[in-house]
């Protein structure tokens, strides 16, 4: 049932490209909602950092970018060794994880930029 | 009859070494996390019908079973990046001396990081 | 041989499994002696209790690896492990390797291990002959401090059967495997270093490692497969 050896290592090597861009995104996404929940959350206190700032969509959509990468990469594994799917099954479970993330995520960044 | 014990094979006595429990936090972490990313995004995209609706969406996470699976949200990040940091360090430094320290380091940093939300939430 | 006076002290209950993939523990007494380890107790029982009882040994000194089995949920090798160490509350429970077909009560079918030591492309290629000069391996080079430090392994399973990812992956080549390769893969004499790296760097090779450390933990020989295998992913960039 193994994949063809290039795709596998392609794969690894994007996940865990992804993964070192994703820790530098996470370290700012944490920092940033610890800050942000203090005092009590709201809209307008998210929005008002992020509307029309062309930084934090930049931000946001690098970080879109590499969790449409790296979930479906890490998804696809853990479905190879839980269940007995063929690979194509398991390529295109993953492949929709993928456009799930990318399509609500495109979204969501254009969303907090736009409101 | 029975049959030699099979499925996560195994079993307890093994003593499950730290790698184990490193292993399992960043999959249960990592399945936590892809499985509300979507419902984050959605939650955000709301903006689109302008800042109430937003507001609303965030109002959501008052309730107390919401809050609690916020900060189960705030652990899993926390630890799945730690965790993650510490494979990349295995696999590049070519050196199993820290693993267990990082392994380890990583539970605490994730608790921590919970802890700072949660007084964030609350106190601060 | 004196007779050891069968008090409960003196006595190691211990339940051995009979049979193949299916089948039973049963349950013996063994008299305790001073030192004894569970090699010997498995050798009483086929001795002096039950001559059909299978299992696998040979030198009994810890160099050969044959006599590895499963001890209390650990794989170990049992000339190695004295009953005092393992007999909790003086009750010992061994099993035969995981992960391999059992030929019978704790003897394993040690084919699929090496095949997929074959299949890891586990052995030397080289291209020269008697008549060249003599290879020349720098011993202090980082290479070959790479190679030593894995270099010891006698193929005994322990590490086999206590990883995780062999058991859910039945086409995963496992720690001895890929360890074995990883050491060919720093010989600076061997000519087989593409097609290896083709054989290992894939899902059912080296990428399927999920950094366990059990068989780290484990192995006889203190090796540590999963430096190796991570070794082997930087190899695969």
């Amino acid at each position: 049932m193994p994949g063809t050896s290039t795709l596998e290592r392609r794969l690894f090597r994007l996940q865990r490209l992804s993964a070192m861009v994703l820790a530098v995104c996470l370290v700012v996404h944490l920092i940033t909602m610890i800050l942000a929940v203090q005092g009590g959350l709201t809209a307008a206190e998210i929005l008002a950092r992020t509307r029309d700032n062309t930084a934090w969509l930049a931000f946001y959509l690098a970080f879109v970018l590499m969790v449409t990468l790296h979930v479906p990469i890490g998804l696809r594994n853990i479905l190879r060794e839980l269940t007995g799917w063929p690979t194509s099954r398991v390529n295109l479970a993953s492949l929709f994880a993928g456009f799930v993330l990318l399509t609500f995520g495109l979204r969501a960044a254009w969303a907090v930029f736009l409101a | 009859m029975a049959s030699l014990s099979m499925g996560l094979n195994n079993d307890s006595r093994n003593r499950r070494t730290s790698g184990y429990w490193a292993f399992l936090g960043h999959r249960i972490s990592g399945l936590a996390l892809a499985a509300f990313l979507p419902l984050h995004f959605l939650a955000l995209g709301s903006a689109l019908s302008g800042e109430d609706a937003l507001q609303k969406v965030i109002g959501w996470t008052d309730m107390p079973f919401v809050k609690l699976a916020e900060l189960g949200l705030v652990f899993s990040l926390a630890l799945h990046l730690g965790l993650g940091l510490r494979i990349l360090y295995i696999e590049h430094a070519a050196n199993m001396k820290r693993h267990k320290f990082f392994a380890g380091l990583s539970f605490i940093f994730a608790g921590t990081a919970t802890l700072v939300f949660l007084l964030s939430l609350s106190v601060l | 041989m004196t007779q050891a006076i069968a008090t409960e002290a003196s006595v190691v209950k211990v339940r051995v499994w009979r049979g193949k993939e299916q089948g039973e523990y049963q349950a013996y007494e063994v008299p305790r002696q001073p030192s004894q380890t569970v090699l010997d107790i498995v050798t009483y029982i086929q001795r002096e209790i039950d001559p059909s009882l299978s299992y696998r040994f040979a030198c009994r000194v810890g160099v050969c690896g044959s006599c590895a089995m499963v001890v209390n949920g650990q794989a170990r090798w049992t000339c190695r492990t004295h009953v005092d160490k393992v007999a909790q509350d003086g009750e010992i429970e061994i099993a035969p390797l995981r992960n391999l077909p059992v030929v019978k009560d704790l003897v394993t079918d040690m084919a699929p291990f090496f095949d997929k030591w074959a299949k890891a492309k586990g052995q030397f290629q080289g291209d020269t002959t008697r008549h060249d000069e003599f290879a020349r391996v720098e011993p202090e080079s980082k290479q070959r401090q790479a190679v030593d430090l894995a270099i010891e392994c006698i193929g005994c399973g322990v590490c086999y059967s206590s990883c995780d990812v062999v058991s859910w992956r039945p086409d995963y080549l496992g720690p001895a495997a890929l360890n074995r390769a990883w050491t060919l893969m720093n010989d600076v004499r061997d000519t087989g270093k593409e097609d290896r790296l083709e054989a290992v760097g894939n899902d059912a090779g080296c990428l399927a490692c999920h950094t366990h450390t059990s068989c780290t933990e484990l192995c006889p020989k203190q090796l540590s497969p999963t430096a190796s295998i991570a070794g082997l992913k930087r190899m695969v960039r």
